[in-house]
């Protein structure tokens, strides 16, 4: 089997699961105990919530563990607007179904505004201008990068801009983590999530960054663990997990990226030699893993099937969403036709993934594109 | 015999091997780490097979069905998405709360912040034993009642609460059960298709799973609505989003399962091991028993020591690790809220030791604590002045003080 599915999630890193092990086997006491093994689990904690901060250029006294990305994004949105007593939301189009349904739950006490995103899914920067420059302070979250297009915002210059109408900003990280460097305190934000499993972590662990200048009110209630923004005894392991990850993350980012980018750029070179194929936000900045293409006119499902068949490992968008047979929100939000739309197929390589797999990959595709569009016609 | 001596199973397990081993099939390359939402191809398959198979092994130590269990980043969740979901689906029908002042703080802390949210909660006083009397719980109901939560095993002084009972008066009156079963899962037997609870929560690390994993029972029949708190994705038939934590999950389903095969015989030898530790401490003086004698979970001893500070035996007891209380308000320096709503006094609540034993103890473990516990605690009370004048029989708690 071929895994190109990174962005759904990705194997945990040998050198992070050594460094779990410990605590998965002898060390294994609360870190809230006060006896000496307690406070042995509580300096791993310590030392992995720097490891976090530091892969985003944050303090560790701004990191609070969650059980993952999905949770963070939850808090940041359900916590700012609880905590501030907000009356407006701002989030883009193209957000994870987490910013989505969060938002969403909101729909009948705030003030909600969807901010449209051009035909590459980037940001159009005068709508928001125009949405933010009058009104009631908002909570406003955009994601850095998107997890079906890949496509990176330029969070810095919109937080720029938000910040100067007293707005509070909420940053999705957890695709943009480890493929592209972020500085939290350069970025403005206040808000910044991020997701271990994406980053060659464990799973159940993520971190929400959080300006200490803004009120959050918790999610989790009871034991006041997490300086009382959640609660909850600490799953020492995953959090050791994700600390060494994002330490790895941080120290080989440059290496990773240029790798990540040759393999794409290879790949998105052979992509287009095939028929009918277009690569969506092709023109915009992307994450140097990720590929969303589509070749209209063939049913991307049928697709997938036949690329599993075939031991391929790919996806037709979010994973959080696959359960659903719509087509991608993004590429709808993009203004792209549904008939396209429904062919689309994401591909997002990770480390250890080679040219010679992504050979294999483009010739399955070839045969697969030419027969499914031959029994198209035969049965037309 | 390893020092120091871990006597803290209530706070937290050490994984049992066989748990980690399990997990560490789900994490790397060459094993199978898929997300479990992934439906287009085999690596999400064989995650969502694994995570299938974890929640039927749940379900099977409490005898529920597979789709009422919500998996959940642990009891703290568990506990506050039972209780602020019933609370917000239902708020309509009602807004009032049963609950007792002994609960975990991940309940009685969701209460009070239900309670900043309008709803009006009822904090009933447990007996001295530990235990609810079921009157004065008829007496708190009202027709506005819509949720009574109840802790199965207390944390603190183990003992067993009778939730047969109790479900049948809240299933006769019409209001929702909820039941912390953090601390009794595998160690006190639970047949939901036999008791009336309406939802249950549950902590994998304390029966020798990961920490980070959890689970909420929601009942289907008759059918129990909560309103999810995390939002996106909509996994967990949208009761809790957030992608599964595969090997947490299969570390839980592992624990659970060798929980059903070995909780009989464990509990006897555990059970063994406590009474032993509680016949070495017998004879000393002034020591006190707290919660009920028999209605208490195999593991759990509370012994109050009087005339010794517990953080200060704690400290002297380096050798052996164990708790005044919970360790989820073991930052604070306050008495024991469990001790105190058993009507300990604050001397008796502030000398007292948990001691809690589980499947890695050993009977040399035992021996060598009843040696060191007996020794520090005559040490301390030898530095004691009021141990002093204690023995030369003045009545303390007739002294006045004064305030200098």
């Amino acid at each position: 089997m071929i895994y190109f599915d990174h962005n759904a999630s990705t194997p945990v890193h040998p050198d992070v699961l050594a460094e779990m092990m410990p605590y998965l086997q002898g060390c294994y006491a609360n870190p809230s105990s006060v006896h000496q093994q307690g406070r042995v689990a509580r300096e791993a904690i310590n030392k992995a919530r720097e490891q976090v901060a530091e892969l985003v250029n944050a303090h560790s006294s701004q990191v609070i563990f969650t059980s993952g990305g999905s949770e963070a994004n939850n808090l940041a949105i359900k916590g700012s607007i609880r905590g501030m007593s907000l009356s407006r939301l701002i989030i883009g189009s193209t957000e994870h179904p987490s910013v989505r349904d969060a938002a969403k739950y909101f729909a009948a006490s705030t003030n909600l505004d969807v901010l449209p995103v051009d035909a590459q899914g980037v940001i159009k920067f005068d709508d928001l201008s125009r949405v933010s420059s009058t009104g009631a302070p908002a909570l406003v979250s955009l994601m850095m990068a998107n997890n079906e297009t890949g496509v990176v915002q330029d969070i810095e210059k919109i937080a720029r801009h938000l910040q100067n109408d007293a707005h509070i900003v909420h940053t999705d990280a957890v695709q943009a983590a480890g493929k592209i460097n972020i500085n939290f305190t350069q970025l403005n934000v206040n808000l910044l999530s991020l997701s271990a499993h994406k980053i060659y972590g464990p799973k159940g662990v993520g971190a929400l960054v959080v300006d200490k200048r803004i009120d959050i009110e918790p999610m989790i209630h009871g034991g006041g663990q997490e300086k009382k923004w959640r609660s909850g005894t600490e799953n020492v392991a995953a959090i050791v997990g994700f600390g060494k990850a994002a330490e790895l993350a941080k120290l080989n980012l440059k290496g990773n990226v240029e790798k990540l980018k040759d393999l794409q750029q290879y790949f998105e070179c052979q992509l287009h030699q095939l028929q009918g194929v277009i690569i969506f936000s092709e023109q915009a900045e992307r994450l140097s893993n990720t590929t969303f293409f589509g070749v209209p006119g063939i049913d991307g499902e049928t697709l997938l099937m036949q690329l599993d068949v075939q031991g391929i490992a790919v996806t037709s968008g979010s994973a959080c969403a696959s359960t659903s047979l719509m087509p991608s929100h993004v590429l709808i939000a993009m203004g792209i036709n549904e008939q396209a739309a429904r062919s689309a197929i994401r591909v997002s390589f990770g480390l250890q993934n080679t040219k010679a797999e992504i050979d294999q990959f483009i010739y399955i595709l070839k045969i697969q594109i030419e027969m499914i569009s031959s029994l198209a016609i035969m049965e037309n | 015999m390893k020092l120091p001596i871990y006597l803290d199973y209530s706070a937290t397990t050490p994984m049992d091997p066989r748990v980690a081993k399990k997990m560490c099939q789900y994490l790397t390359l060459d094993q199978n780490f898929g997300n479990p939402a992934s439906r287009s191809h085999e690596f999400g398959w064989n995650a969502d097979d694994a995570v299938k198979a974890a929640r039927q092994q749940v379900a099977d130590l409490i005898n529920a069905d597979p789709k009422e269990i919500v998996w959940t980043s642990g009891a703290t969740e568990s506990d506050n998405l039972a209780i602020k979901g019933v609370a917000h689906f239902y708020h309509k029908k009602g807004k009032h709360i049963i609950t007792c002042k002994t609960e975990h703080k991940a309940v009685l802390d969701t209460c009070r912040q239900l309670e900043r949210e309008g709803f009006d909660v009822t904090y009933l006083d447990p007996e001295v034993n530990g235990l609810v009397d079921i009157k004065k719980l008829e007496e708190a109901m009202r027709e506005d009642t819509i949720l009574v939560s109840l802790m199965h095993v207390n944390n603190e002084v183990g003992v067993i609460q009778d939730i047969k009972a109790i479900g049948e008066l809240t299933r006769s009156k019409g209001i929702i059960f909820h039941v912390d079963a953090a601390q009794s899962a595998g160690k006190v037997p639970i047949d939901l298709n036999e008791i009336k609870v309406d939802l249950m929560s549950f902590s994998a690390h304390k029966i020798y799973g990961p920490k980070g994993m959890g689970a909420l029972y929601v009942r289907r029949k008759p059918r129990i609505r909560i309103e999810a708190q995390m939002h996106g994705g909509g996994h967990e038939r949208g009761m809790r989003s957030g992608t599964l934590a595969v090997h947490q999950i299969v570390g839980m389903g592992e624990a659970f399962h060798i929980a059903k095969q070995e909780m009989a015989t464990e509990n006897e030898r555990i059970r063994m091991l406590r009474d032993k530790l509680w016949n070495g401490f017998e004879d000393m003086e002034e020591i006190y028993l707290n919660g009920d004698e028999e209605c208490r979970v195999t593991g759990n001893l509370n012994v109050s020591f009087n005339f010794v500070e517990g953080e200060s035996l704690i400290m002297a007891l380096k050798d052996v690790a164990v708790s005044s209380g919970s360790a989820c308000t073991s930052a604070s320096l306050e008495p024991s809220y469990v001790l105190r709503a058993l009507g300990r006094n604050d001397e008796l609540a502030h000398s007292s030791i948990r001691f809690s034993i589980g499947r890695f103890t050993t009977e040399e473990d035992i021996d060598h604590t009843i040696k060191i516990v007996r020794e520090k605690v005559e040490k301390l009370r030898d530095l004691s002045v009021l141990w002093e004048m204690h023995k030369d029989g003045i009545d303390l708690s007739k002294i006045e003080w004064a305030a200098h």
